[in-house]
């Protein structure tokens, strides 16, 4: 079996799984499911271009400003196009914007390059407040999308087919991460990563595979926040600042760097970690002060602890433990 | 004309705010090798503390002494707890775990003091073209400064310092303490940055009030050559007026991209800043 089928067959696997899944649980957990859903996509995206190509990007909150902006704007100013097409371009267009920047980036390193995105995450949304009228200022755009098809209407909920839309999408791009990652330009990429001179020397061409990189993970990005404003029908300037790029990296970074399972678990740390904090500063009496900062402060030291204590974070961890697991029985069926 | 001259004194003022925080990453950066990028965070906690003695004293000095005095020890001790143990995990390890003390330092300054907008003062009054306020900024940040690089240039201290930094085994075989070197260096670094974060809070403190500022020291710093004190200062001041001029002929919320834009630009012609000095590579 090929590297494309077995991956698609997964994905087609997980699909059902979704679609059981989100038949069974209330709304409000549909909207979670889907939410996990563009988590994934974004936190896939950097992990490619952090623990695979080795560029930090502290940006991928300005990406997913891109692409949510952009479904916003073709849903409110051409609403001719189908739901996926808005997509598309949304993808397109952070696509776009990850290879300006990764043209730039291409000669940074390290704190460079994470000040310039930096940079980038703090200074993009600013331009809802150039751009008022088109843009809408900081409330920005709310828009509804009718994206359900006849056929399901009065048999499915909106909330149950949004999330099919957002997984379906998820899955289509974590088939083809995986299979890049383990082909010949996850090679060149990992290549790149551990030594640029080695990487040169074998013909590799530096700045167009980092520019590549770029250009891949911001796509994802953007179709993340392409997909979130699907989800929401809202883009607003508000839900893109630097912490959310910070989380982002907070997520990957737990989940363990350069693994698409682990973008999967930090995904979910992202969605139930502010709703455990939530829970937690209820039951503590703690106010809504606590409560709105606690998984910022969680997703800190979330990146302090797992860079200190455990790098490979939390796929490393089960993929030790499984192996571990499986030495055992091997010992024990040796030695009976 | 007019316009010209009050953007230009007005980036001054916001220039000497810049350049005193890229001065502490600065400091930072010599004796760690890491661009601390909690460096606003530490400065946001220390005004906090400012604000509340405020509040509790109503003296606008003490509050200004505690947060000095509260950044030198939030350094010392981000540094022995933190970034030393960081650094054994390379340039992108160290990132990681002082971006995720900014989000710590942040969160904490929600929960303590909430996200709401809290008023603080000016030290001395800030109308007029030549205020009270923006010319104390200045000499501040020109004092501060010129005492650090006479602290490195003229001082034993400031050799041990410098030489704990550039050559951390032959100066500890001469009896230099390295690791009490680098602390103390970690805590003069915040310190300067408190002082950054009270000239530049006013009037309204909240918890990502530096976010912004920090995107502009950042841009001094990396501009000046981040292990160069005096390039810096000169940078930040540099940096101010140029965003001041973008700020009033093109719209204030177009700064940190006319930030990122000089960024990207100076680093693409001179990847170790225009004052920096290129390390060689070894292949």
């Amino acid at each position: 079996m090929s590297l494309l089928t077995r991956h698609a067959l997964l994905g087609l696997l997980a699909l059902a799984g979704i679609v059981v899944l989100t038949s069974v649980v209330d709304p409000y957990t549909d909207v979670q499911i889907a939410t996990v859903g563009y988590y994934l996509v974004a936190v896939a995206g950097l992990t490619l271009l952090t623990g695979t190509n080795g560029q930090i990007s502290l940006g991928h909150g300005a990406f997913m400003f891109i692409g949510a902006y952009t479904v916003a704007l073709l849903v409110i100013h051409v609403p001719t196009f189908p739901f996926w097409a808005d997509l598309l371009l949304a993808a397109a267009a952070a696509g776009l914007a990850g290879a300006l920047t990764g043209a730039a980036a291409a000669r940074l390193h390290g704190p460079y390059l994470a000040g310039a995105t930096l940079a980038l995450a703090v200074g993009l949304p600013a331009i809802t407040q150039r751009f008022p009228d088109a843009l809408g200022g900081s409330n920005g755009l709310a828009f509804t999308v009718q994206s359900l098809p006849t056929g399901l209407a009065g048999t499915v909920p909106q909330t149950r087919w949004q999330a099919w839309v957002v997984w379906t999408t998820a899955l289509l791009l974590l088939v083809l991460l995986a299979n890049v990652v383990r082909g010949r330009f996850g090679r060149i990429l990992r290549a790149v990563r551990d030594d640029e001179v080695s990487a040169a020397l074998a013909g590799i061409h530096i700045g167009r595979t980092k520019i590549l990189a770029f250009l891949l993970s911001a796509l994802c990005g953007g179709l993340a926040g392409g997909l979130q404003a699907f989800l929401l029908g809202t883009a607003a300037p508000g839900s893109f600042t630097l912490a959310l790029s910070l989380s982002l990296l907070a997520a990957m970074v737990l989940g363990g760097v350069g693994s698409l399972w682990g973008a999967l678990w930090g995904a979910l740390a992202l969605v139930f970690v502010p709703q455990w904090a939530d829970d937690l500063t209820k039951a503590l009496d703690l106010g809504t002060d606590v409560a709105q900062h606690l998984p910022i402060a969680v997703f800190g030291a979330v990146l302090i602890a797992v860079v200190l204590a455990f790098p490979q974070g939390i796929h490393g961890g089960i993929n030790r433990s499984l192996a571990r697991l499986f030495r055992k029985k091997e010992t024990h069926e040796n030695n009976p | 004309m007019d316009k010209w001259w009050t953007l230009t004194v007005g980036g001054i003022a916001g220039g000497a705010v810049y350049a005193a925080l890229g001065l502490s990453l600065v400091i930072i950066f010599r004796a760690t090798r890491v661009v601390n990028f909690a460096q606003p965070a530490l400065a946001l906690l220390s005004t906090y503390l400012a604000f509340t003695v405020n509040q509790a004293t109503g003296t606008y000095w003490l509050g200004f002494a505690v947060a000095i005095l509260a950044g030198g020890v939030l350094g010392a001790v981000s540094d022995r707890l933190l970034i030393r143990p960081a650094r054994e995990h390379g340039e992108l390890g160290s990132v990681i775990v002082t971006l995720g003390l900014l989000l710590v330092c942040q969160a904490v300054a929600g929960m303590l003091w909430t996200s709401e907008p809290r008023s603080f003062g000016y030290a001395f009054d800030f109308r007029g073209l030549f205020s009270p306020a923006g010319v104390f900024a200045v000499l501040a940040v020109l004092a501060t400064a010129g005492g650090v690089l006479a602290l490195f240039k003229f001082t034993a201290l400031g050799l041990r310092m410098r030489a704990a930094a550039f050559a951390p085994e032959a100066a500890s075989l001469v009896g230099v303490r390295v690791g009490l070197m680098v602390t103390a260096g970690s805590a003069l670094a915040a310190a300067v940055g408190a002082l950054a974060g009270l000239l530049a809070v006013p009037p309204l403190l909240y918890p990502t009030v530096l976010d912004g500022v920090f995107v502009y020291a950042l841009t001094a710093a990396v501009v000046g050559g981040l292990d160069n004190p005096a390039g810096t200062v000169v940078a930040g001041f540099t940096v101010g007026i140029g965003l001041s001029y973008v700020s009033g002929y093109f719209g204030p919320e177009l700064v940190t991209l006319a930030s990122l834009a000089i960024l990207v630009a100076v680093l693409t012609v001179r990847p170790h800043g225009l004052f920096g000095r290129g390390l060689a590579r070894r292949v």
